[in-house]
Parts: C-alpha cells; sequence; structure tokens
C-alpha cells in the first residue's frame, strides 16, 4: 500500500462516530490528493464535487443527531467512467460519449448512495471497457502508483489505480475477461468480480451482456465484503440478476479455514508464466496449505481453449451491443447527407482501433456462413469450460491460480500486437465465460518490487468462501509474502 | 492468409465503420492473425456439447448449506408480471440528443438507400 495509513471503511466509520473528522472534511481531503496525484497518474476522468459534497452533509447531519449510520457513511468511492451517474458525464473512455451525461443512476451507485458512500467522481479505463492495460482510453492512459512507468491493467485501471493510490477508500470497476482482477493483481490491492447475476448491471453500460459484471477494489479484504454487501441483490430493472438471498459478507471472512479443500490446476502453471510470478503464488498456496486447507491437484483440460472462445463471444456481444451508437441519440453526431453516411461517419470518428477491432472481428464472427463454424462452436466450448469447472468444484471448495502471467509491463511494450495483449488474459478469461466469481489478492511483490495477484475462484454465489479464504490469506500475512 | 481485403470492407460494411484505406490493411493483417489463432477451437469435437447459451448455473454441485439453496433458487426463471410503470424520461434524454425536435429525434433523409 502506498499511503502510510490507507482509509478503510471502519477507519472511516470510527473517525465520524468519534468526531475526529467529519465527512465534509474527508471529502476535502480526498479532493486534495487528487488534486496532487492525477495529474501524473490520470485515473479520473471527471469529478463531482458538488454531489460528493451534498452527500458529505447529509451523512455529517445524521452524525450531529445520533443517528445510526448506513455501512459506507462518508467512505470516498470512485466509479469506472462505464457505469452511469446522473448529471455525471459518463465517457466509457471513447470519444463517441464525450458529452454524454446519463439521465439516470445505476442501480449499484443507487445503493452506493443509499448506504452512505461519497462519490468523488469517474474513472479512466479502456474503451468501452476494451483491453488489458487501460492504454485503449481515449483520453490517455493511466499509469501504475506503485510503478510509474507500468500499466496499471486494465480496463478497469482508474479504479484500480485510484485505490492503490489512497485517492479514494474503495471503487468500482466492472470485469468482462479480467478487467477487475488483473488491475487489482498490478496495482497490488484485493480486486472481487462476483459471480454474474449477483449484482445489478441496469446503468451499467454494456460491453459483453453474457459477461460483464461490476465488482469492488479495496485495500481489504473486509472493505470488499462490506461493499459486495451493499451492492449485490436482486434488482427488476436487471432481467439477468439473481434472486438469490445475500449473505453478510462482512460476517462470514472470519470463518476459519482449515479443512477446505483448494484446488490447483496444473493448467495455469504452465508455459509462458512468469517464474517469479509462479513462486509467489506457489508461496501463496504453501501458506493456506499451512493454515489447514488441503491442496488438490486439478486438471482443467480446456483451460487452453478460453482466450479463443472469450474473443469470439465477447466481440460478438459487443459488436451487437455498439450498434447502438448512430449518432441519432445521444453522443457524437458526424454529419453525412444519408442516414447511412452519418452512421458511418459518426462511427468511424467515434470509436477507437481496439473498439473497431473487437466490432469487426465479432461481426465477421456473427455474419453469415461463419456463425456456425465461429460463434456457435465458441458458446459450445464455453460449456466445456464451464463444465470444468462444475467438474473440479465436485472435488474442492475453491481453486487457487496465478491472476495474470506476467507482473505490470511498460507503457506501450505490447500496444503492437493486439493478439499478444490478449493472450495475457489466460488465467482471468475462465472464470468470466463460466460465470463463477473470483478475486485477485495481492501475494507479495518481484524482485523488482511489482505486485502479484493470486486469484480465488469459488462456485457460483461462494462470494463468502472467496472472500474467507482471502481473508484468513490476508491475516496470515500471504499479501506480502 | 485467410482475410481478404474484400473480406475487411464487407464486415465494414455490415459494421457501419467507414474504414480509411490504411486502416483497412491493417485490421486485415490483424483479424487474419486472431483468426488464425481462433482456429484452435475446431481441434476439439463438440458434436455432443449443447451451446450455453444462459449463465445461470445449471446444477446445485460443489457448495454446500446456503449456497446449494442459492444456486437452486438461480437455477429457476425468475418472470415478473407484465405492469406498467412510469418512465417520464423522453424531455431528459432528448436534452442528449445531437439534434432534437420534440418529441422526435431528427436524422437525414433515409429515402435514397
Amino acid at each position: 500500500m502506498s499511503a502510510a495509513t490507507p482509509w478503510t471503511i471502519a477507519t472511516v466509520r470510527d473517525a465520524l462516530l468519534t468526531k475526529r473528522t467529519s465527512a465534509r472534511e474527508l471529502t476535502n481531503e480526498f479532493y486534495a490528493r487528487i488534486e496532487r496525484r492525477n495529474p501524473e497518474l490520470n485515473a479520473f476522468l471527471a469529478l463531482c464535487p458538488e454531489r460528493a459534497y451534498a452527500q458529505a452533509d447529509r451523512v455529517d447531519a445524521a452524525v450531529a443527531k445520533g443517528q445510526t449510520l448506513p455501512p459506507l457513511a462518508g467512505v470516498p468511492v470512485a466509479i469506472k467512467d462505464v457505469i452511469s451517474t446522473e448529471g455525471v458525464r459518463t465517457t466509457c473512455g471513447s470519444k463517441i460519449l464525450e458529452n454524454y451525461t446519463p439521465p439516470y443512476d445505476a442501480a449499484a451507485i443507487e445503493r452506493l448512495e443509499k448506504a452512505g458512500a461519497v462519490i468523488l467522481g469517474k474513472t479512466n479505463c479502456d474503451e468501452f471497457a476494451m483491453g488489458s492495460s487501460n492504454e485503449n482510453s481515449a483520453y490517455g492512459p493511466v499509469r501504475n502508483p506503485v510503478a510509474i512507468d507500468r500499466v496499471p491493467g486494465g480496463s478497469s485501471g482508474g479504479s484500480a489505480a485510484a485505490v492503490a493510490a489512497g485517492l479514494s477508500v474503495v471503487s468500482l470497476g466492472t470485469d468482462t475477461g479480467g478487467s477487475i482482477r488483473q488491475p487489482g493483481a498490478y496495482c497490488g490491492i484485493p480486486a472481487l468480480m462476483p459471480t454474474y447475476g449477483r449484482v445489478s448491471r441496469y446503468g451499467l453500460i454494456a460491453f459483453a451482456s453474457s459477461l460483464d459484471r461490476i465488482g469492488p477494489f479495496a485495500t481489504n479484504i473486509a472493505d470488499a465484503a462490506t461493499v459486495l454487501s451493499v451492492i449485490a441483490g436482486h434488482d427488476s430493472n436487471d432481467s439477468t440478476s439473481a434472486a438469490v438471498a445475500v449473505p453478510d459478507y462482512l460476517a462470514e471472512i472470519e470463518n476459519p479455514v482449515a479443512g477446505l479443500r483448494i484446488g490447483v490446476p496444473e493448467d495455469y502453471f504452465g508455459a509462458g508464466l512468469d517464474s517469479e510470478v509462479k513462486a509467489k503464488v506457489q508461496a501463496g498456496i504453501a501458506l493456506l496449505e499451512k493454515l489447514g486447507c488441503k491442496r488438490v491437484p486439478l486438471k482443467m483440460p480446456h483451460t487452453d481453449y478460453a482466450i479463443a472462445t472469450y474473443y469470439i463471444v465477447a466481440t460478438a456481444e459487443a459488436s451487437s451491443n455498439l450498434a447502438r451508437y448512430d449518432g441519432v441519440r445521444y453522443g457524437l453526431r458526424v454529419h453525412g447527407n444519408t442516414l447511412m453516411e452519418m452512421y458511418r461517419k459518426t462511427r468511424e470518428r467515434g470509436f477507437g482501433p481496439e473498439v473497431k477491432r473487437r466490432i469487426m472481428l465479432g461481426t465477421y464472427a456473427l455474419s453469415s456462413g461463419y456463425y456456425d463454424a465461429y460463434y456457435l462452436r465458441a458458446q459450445k466450448v464455453r460449456s466445456l469450460i464451464a463444465r470444468d469447472f462444475s467438474d473440479a468444484f465436485e472435488k474442492v471448495d475453491a481453486i487457487l491460480t496465478p491472476t495474470s502471467p506476467t507482473p505490470p509491463f511498460k507503457l506501450g511494450e505490447k500496444t503492437a500486437d493486439p493478439l499478444e495483449m490478449y493472450l495475457a488474459d489466460i488465467y482471468t478469461v475462465t472464470g468470466s465465460l463460466a460465470g463463477i466469481p473470483g478475486i485477485s489478492v495481492p501475494c507479495g511483490n518481484t524482485a523488482a518490487g511489482l505486485p502479484v495477484g493470486m486469484q480465488i475462484f469459488a462456485s457460483h454465489f461462494a462470494e463468502a468462501r472467496i472472500l474467507q479464504l482471502a481473508r484468513a490469506f490476508e491475516k496470515a500475512g500471504g499479501f506480502v509474502i | 492468409m485467410k482475410i481478404s481485403r474484400e473480406d475487411v470492407l464487407r464486415v465494414a460494411q455490415l459494421a457501419h465503420l467507414d474504414l480509411a484505406p490504411e486502416e483497412v490493411e491493417t485490421y486485415r493483417g490483424q483479424l487474419d492473425e486472431i483468426l488464425s489463432y481462433v482456429g484452435k477451437l475446431q481441434e476439439l469435437d463438440v458434436s455432443n456439447v449443447e451451446p450455453m447459451t444462459q449463465m445461470r448455473p445449471r446444477n446445485a454441485h460443489g457448495e454446500s448449506g446456503a449456497n446449494v439453496a442459492g444456486a437452486r433458487a438461480a437455477a429457476e426463471p425468475e418472470l415478473r408480471d407484465d405492469v406498467v410503470v412510469p418512465c417520464d424520461v423522453a424531455n431528459a434524454v432528448l436534452a442528449q440528443a445531437p439534434d432534437a425536435a420534440k418529441p422526435f429525434f431528427r436524422v437525414p433523409k433515409v429515402i435514397e438507400r
């Protein structure tokens, strides 16, 4: 952690209750930090001080009246710029939405504010959440606060960097193929992708609808658990959100882990895995064994097909979802003499190179004559990948892997070769395709001081299990192993 | 080489993208490389595999207690009553439009095509 004594949800609460600070003073403090660090990091694209101070004042009034404070009272949060915020510019990191201001709040935003959170602003990301380095943002890359010449990961790079640099206490990101977990690993903080359907996506601007999820970044497991409790749960505005009861995650995290069976799939430790990352993650697994977990070797034979599957399914869905950006109802419009010409010119000027690449790949995979060979086949292989996981969860309670095959790379290092960038998502896209939850937790640093992340998967709606293992790992010193 | 210039132009037309000449060549090479890699999906026998068309878990194995109940509940389709609810956002939406003539969005002529 870069800040000496990072604020946590618990310390904010304590400081408010003992009147050592007010929510307004705290908001001030975080805006001052953002002013100092953001020019270098480029983590925030927009700030919303009016909204933040109004919320802070509501919290301070509740403190003054001695009212019971909601779970996130006064906690400064940052929001990835693909999540709609009423009256606050929301660009998705794209020129096509440069001047777009949503007329409503996403369900996750409503729930955060109802729980007392103070929303500071919107964070930078790869355009429409498409990328693994944050270099695809139309508003410039984010820098990694832990290693300033390195990428923070992507696509939720701004949300990860904001928390790692102490510019917000927690943040929300979105994960489609690793976009929460990988930047969490690269910035050295816990980052949780909940089960598909666990958190409402009402107001999340869509990339790939069978994959997209909203989840938290935090500096510690208790904070991740608290945020998840607030944002999780069924929402009638999102037909894919699940009517599954939300446990009190915070109450579950201290449960003992002795006796839990942890699966270690050999397919995640083969060629392409950096030797230092491998050594750290193996040390992390050994630590959990020391805490009484039983290590179970696994084979997940379809892992090697996950990238190919993901980049067909995700791009096909993206090509369909992004058809809505046509210059008619919102966002950029470039004049054309006919409607078709207006569509084409608007999309050509408004979308960046990676977004166009994915729209074309997805359009190709869905087009007449290619649908069966690409899209349908990918959906079948996806079933096989999901089956690898359901078979594994017959034998184990959780699966442990590296989050990313390498530590954070340098800005510009991989931008020339899109396929090489895609291949680095190998360990995260599997869980995305299967719909299961996963977390990345810090697992020490390389000799050069670069963060390593360890990933923990569990079965559908078993976030409590993941958080319980992550908390045991944190308490035993795993984050700095 | 699997992807031709003509393929790129066909796809760009389907996707309503007006590519610059240099983009056509760049994307041709990149799509060719990516699709060649994706070709590995042909290695697998999927003749008896159903496509994964829905994301809810189909069985409740692998977890105990509340999670089993949770996964079962999630496997049930959730249908809500079809009730009309107010959605009074027309003015806010039209205020965002590049060219609005209330209560419409105005666009260039469509007759030619």
